[in-house]
């Protein structure tokens, strides 16, 4: 068994991994984790097939090499963005949870708005 | 087995070990450091896979920045867990790990049965280098042949930006981004953001510029330049712009909008859009690719300060 073909079954099972992760995992930070668990393994299978395609000198195909590139900057990008998505519903929460204890017993209703 | 074989098994299963703990260890912080020294590992990874423009980019982005970016993430929510629903029931679990391993075992099949000799575009990329002047054949592919992908991809990273500054509450609109980091002045922290910028400033330069020859380029360029700024305001050294601030917003849009105006020119003065006449691509795609490494290096940094949280006045 070649090298090539034991990164591709890396890859395979960090998708696996990836998916699991994403579906069970409650919180939303280790899910986010997941999710790029999971893409590592999608460039992974990219850079095998890129690897098998080494031709004219070039150890890798260039082609899927940049594609790969690009996926890596988007899925930072992802990242970030799902981030502070999580970041703000955390503080928004957080002084939900706080202007709900500073006044227990005005109005019940208003703690969970 | 050779000893490459032997290596690349092992560096495999240290991976595939990182994975596993990533995702099964119960402490989010725990998972976050396993999480970066698996992408550290992968850039290893696509050392041996002959990829190394890839490899400097994993380990830039998804093993530096994106590592920066989730700890901080994480380290913020330590008493989060209220958010967190009860963990799922017995049967998802189990309908879960059947699903994944389902996918995994599908996925690991196409891999065994891939086809030989296996299509590649390698020849092509060389073939057509004279049309550009550049050697790097990854760099070839991003800004001449599939340029529209990399015009795009610049496109998506403002979007993101654009999301992430829309997340402000009104009393921050305009404002600058996370908090005002304070560092001893006397630590190892300020004395390294002292040190290593000079020298990182020069490496993001070299890599960009080596970039046409040899492995290198825009993003991982401008992913250590985006690292240089943000070890400086880490340290407290420096403050995070204004984001409503006019030479900020500028240079989010060069990149993105040099690349435009030279396919709209393409399209009018020569063959296509994003077409570039011969006699000028070197020349054209550098330029390019300069106005893109600032973009990226603001765009990376900026994604990782956060929404702005403290408003206009200081």
């Amino acid at each position: 068994m070649s090298g090539v073909t034991v990164f591709g079954l890396c890859a395979a099972a960090a998708v696996g991994l990836g998916l699991y992760g994403l579906i069970t995992n409650p919180q939303p930070l280790r899910k986010i984790i997941a999710f790029n668990l999971l893409g590592s393994g999608v460039f992974l299978l990219f850079g095998v097939v890129g690897r098998r395609g080494a031709a004219a000198g070039m150890g890798n195909d260039p082609v899927p090499q940049a594609l790969v590139i690009t996926g890596v900057v988007v899925a930072f990008s992802a990242t970030a963005l799902a981030i502070a998505l999580l970041l703000r519903l955390f503080q928004t929460s957080a002084s939900v949870a706080r202007s709900g204890r500073a006044s227990p017993g005005d109005d019940p209703d208003q703690v969970g708005g | 087995m050779s000893i490459e074989t032997v290596i690349e098994i092992v560096l495999a299963a240290v991976v595939l070990t990182l994975g596993v703990w990533t995702i099964v260890v119960p402490e989010t912080f725990s998972a976050t450091v396993g999480f970066v020294a698996y992408g550290l590992l992968v850039a290893l990874i696509w050392v041996r896979l002959d990829a190394a423009d890839v490899a400097l980019t994993e380990a830039a982005i998804g093993g530096g920045l994106g590592g920066v970016l989730l700890l901080g993430a994480a380290a913020r929510l330590r008493d989060a867990d209220m958010m967190a629903d009860a963990r799922p029931g017995k049967l998802l679990r189990a309908g879960a790990a059947a699903l994944s391993v389902l996918t995994a075992a599908v996925l690991a099949g196409v891999v065994l049965l891939l086809p030989d000799p296996a299509p590649t575009l390698a020849p092509a990329a060389v073939a057509n280098a004279w049309a550009t002047g550049l050697s790097n054949p990854v760099t070839n592919v991003l800004m001449a042949f599939r340029a529209m992908d990399t015009m795009l991809e610049k496109v998506v990273l403002l979007l993101a930006i654009i999301g992430v500054w829309s997340l402000a509450p009104d009393s921050a609109w305009g404002g600058r981004p996370g908090p005002r980091h304070q560092a001893d002045p006397r630590g190892v922290l300020a004395f390294l953001a002292r040190l290593l910028p000079p020298v990182g400033i020069v490496i993001g330069i070299y890599i960009l510029w080596t970039g046409s020859d040899h492995p290198g380029g825009a993003f991982q360029g401008g992913a250590i330049l985006a690292s240089m700024w943000l070890l400086a305001i880490m340290a407290g050294l420096a403050d995070t712009p204004l984001v409503s601030h006019r030479s900020v917003r500028f240079i989010l849009v060069a990149g993105p909008g040099l690349f435009l105006l030279v396919g709209l020119a393409g399209l009018l003065f020569g063959a296509a859009f994003l077409s570039y006449p011969p006699a000028l691509a070197k020349p054209l795609i550098l330029g390019i690719e300069i106005a893109m490494t600032l973009t990226i290096a603001a765009t990376l940094g900026l994604l990782l300060a956060g929404a702005p949280e403290r408003s206009t006045e200081p």
